[in-house]
């Protein structure tokens, strides 16, 4: 595990080196980056200019959600975006390069790429988070600061877990993968309204199948103090067991994994 | 005549090669139908909460977001050639140089055809499915023949004056190194101001009288509201007129970038 975190540590750090090659590169797709996701904060912020509220959650309230839900991919996004560039690996035939060494597919997957460029969305969404959590006129107490840390910690998890099936699938299919960005980009960006708003039947779906509710609906009701029972606070790291059926598809993928032959 | 017909085989060329890629158009529908539905139950939320305060009638809106994503190839302004790009920063521009055609005219055909192409295979599924939907999603016919007409003219425009835009940020491409900043960063620009993000009729009326001025109002804005009916009359008239002084507008100085740059375009040997 150490000895794992090291070698983490060691690719990150070459990733980063030849980055820092292309200087103004980075830093103009850091910027662009930061201002895409601005975009959606600017269409909330505008529409809000002209509704007060949308089923009974009032700006800030939908601004401390968007803000929450952003930090949470961002997080997976930094380190777990390596697997979207799986399926070119699995394309080239560069699996079986990662297969012979003595260490773990998904470390190797992930050092592969860091996305260093993501660091604009990564800003964005901090700062995002410091407005959303100063503006939400939320009580704090240690209850619900552990609510937001649990939240980051389970929602981190469940696009991590989609981004690994991302992966997983490409070992069966290499076509149509597309689709799976309604589920990473499309959660994120409609995810800046709380699940309830897409109605009765998009909630269950999220709570049972995909379960973005355990890490955005439910968890905001308890620190906007519309519900008191403190089990609310642990419900985002429920999130957390979503990665178990995820890395069993890998695993499968893996043992299923047949050669590109180049 | 036989200068327009080389355009027009690269036209054709890419067209063909666009319509190969069948998987990946379905793909995209069954994305650009999640998208679409996430849209609408937005809006609809936001109908519900108040809707002496909605802009456009709900079903112009339904419309829109139907429209915009069976057209989302015409407009979307990330989808650009990175062979363009690449040709222009590892100096294979070179080659494309040589050939006796306008590099500008070339890639604007080429450009228009790959979005076309695409629009093609993606937007008749999703249109004729978003037409037998329940009603509350279902987009409805258009508000009448010359709206349907007019809808199809400026769709045109509006892609032509995307593609010309486009156009604008790869010969930038000439003046600087990193393509790819600049083009994110017009990108996003494009994105907000030309009612990607929410519809224009949504923006605070001060702030919408300027930005409908603005080339960016002039691709997807017009065509998808003039086919509900929500744009019409002198309204109508002068967002066309717009449209065709954006695209002479951006066309030009798309052009004369393009030959400052040849002219002083500097390729690495190797």
């Amino acid at each position: 595990m150490k000895r794992g975190l090291k070698l983490y540590g060691h690719y990150i750090s070459i990733t980063v080196r030849s980055m820092m090659q292309y200087k103004v590169s980075f830093l103009l797709t850091a910027v662009g980056q930061f201002l895409v996701s601005f975009n959606v904060f600017l269409g909330i912020f505008f529409l809000f200019q002209r509704f007060s509220n949308v089923k009974g959650f009032s700006y800030s309230e939908v601004l401390l959600c968007f803000s929450i839900m952003l930090l949470e991919f961002s997080l997976a996004e930094m380190y777990a975006r390596g697997f979207d560039m799986f399926p070119n690996l699995v394309r080239r035939g560069e699996f079986d390069r990662i297969m012979v060494r003595p260490r773990s597919p998904i470390l190797q997957v992930l050092g592969s790429r860091f996305e260093l460029t993501r660091i604009g969305r990564m800003l964005q969404a901090v700062v995002m988070f410091v407005y959303g959590i100063s503006v939400s006129g939320v009580n704090w107490t240690f209850g619900k600061v552990m609510t937001v840390v649990f939240m980051l910690i389970g929602g981190s998890a469940l696009f991590t877990g989609l981004f690994l099936i991302y992966a997983s699938l490409s070992f069966f299919t290499l076509e149509g993968l597309e689709f799976m960005n309604v589920f990473t980009d499309g959660a994120r960006e409609y995810g800046k309204y709380p699940v309830n708003v897409y109605g009765k039947r998009m909630l269950q779906f999220c709570t049972f199948i995909v379960p973005y509710a355990l890490v955005q609906y439910y968890p905001l009701l308890y620190l906007l103090g519309r519900v008191d029972s403190p089990a609310y606070i642990f419900i985002p790291l429920l999130a957390v067991l979503f990665l178990v059926p995820c890395y069993g598809l890998w695993r499968f993928g893996v043992r299923h994994y047949q050669s590109a032959g180049s | 005549m036989r200068a327009v017909k080389k355009y027009t085989s690269f036209f054709r060329l890419r067209f063909s090669m666009g319509l190969q890629y069948r998987a990946a158009a379905l793909a995209g529908v069954v994305t650009q139908f999640a998208w679409g539905f996430m849209e609408i139950m937005v809006f609809r939320a936001f109908y519900e909460a108040d809707a002496s305060a909605f802009p456009m009638t709900f079903s112009a809106t339904v419309s829109y977001v139907w429209l915009q994503q069976a057209f989302l190839a015409f407009f979307m302004a990330w989808m650009m050639e990175n062979e363009i790009f690449d040709a222009i920063v590892n100096g294979d521009v070179a080659y494309e140089l040589c050939r006796p055609v306008d590099i500008y005219w070339m890639w604007f055909s080429r450009s228009a055809a790959n979005r076309l192409s695409r629009a093609v295979l993606r937007c008749f599924p999703i249109l004729i499915v978003a037409g037998f939907l329940p009603a509350a999603y279902r987009m409805e016919a258009p508000a009448g023949a010359a709206e349907f007409f007019l809808f199809l003219l400026t769709l045109v425009l509006g892609l032509l004056v995307t593609v010309a835009f486009c156009m604008l940020i790869y010969v930038l491409a000439f003046y600087t190194v990193s393509a790819q900043g600049l083009r994110i960063l017009f990108v996003s620009c494009v994105e907000f101001l030309s009612g990607a993000v929410i519809p224009l009729p949504f923006f605070p009326d001060r702030m919408r009288m300027v930005m409908e001025l603005l080339p960016f109002a002039s691709m997807q804005n017009v065509p998808l509201r003039v086919y509900s009916g929500d744009l019409m009359g002198a309204a109508l008239w002068r967002a066309a007129g717009l449209q065709l002084f954006w695209l002479a507008a951006l066309t030009l100085a798309g052009k004369l970038l393009c030959r400052r740059a040849v002219k002083r375009v500097a390729v690495q040997g190797g």
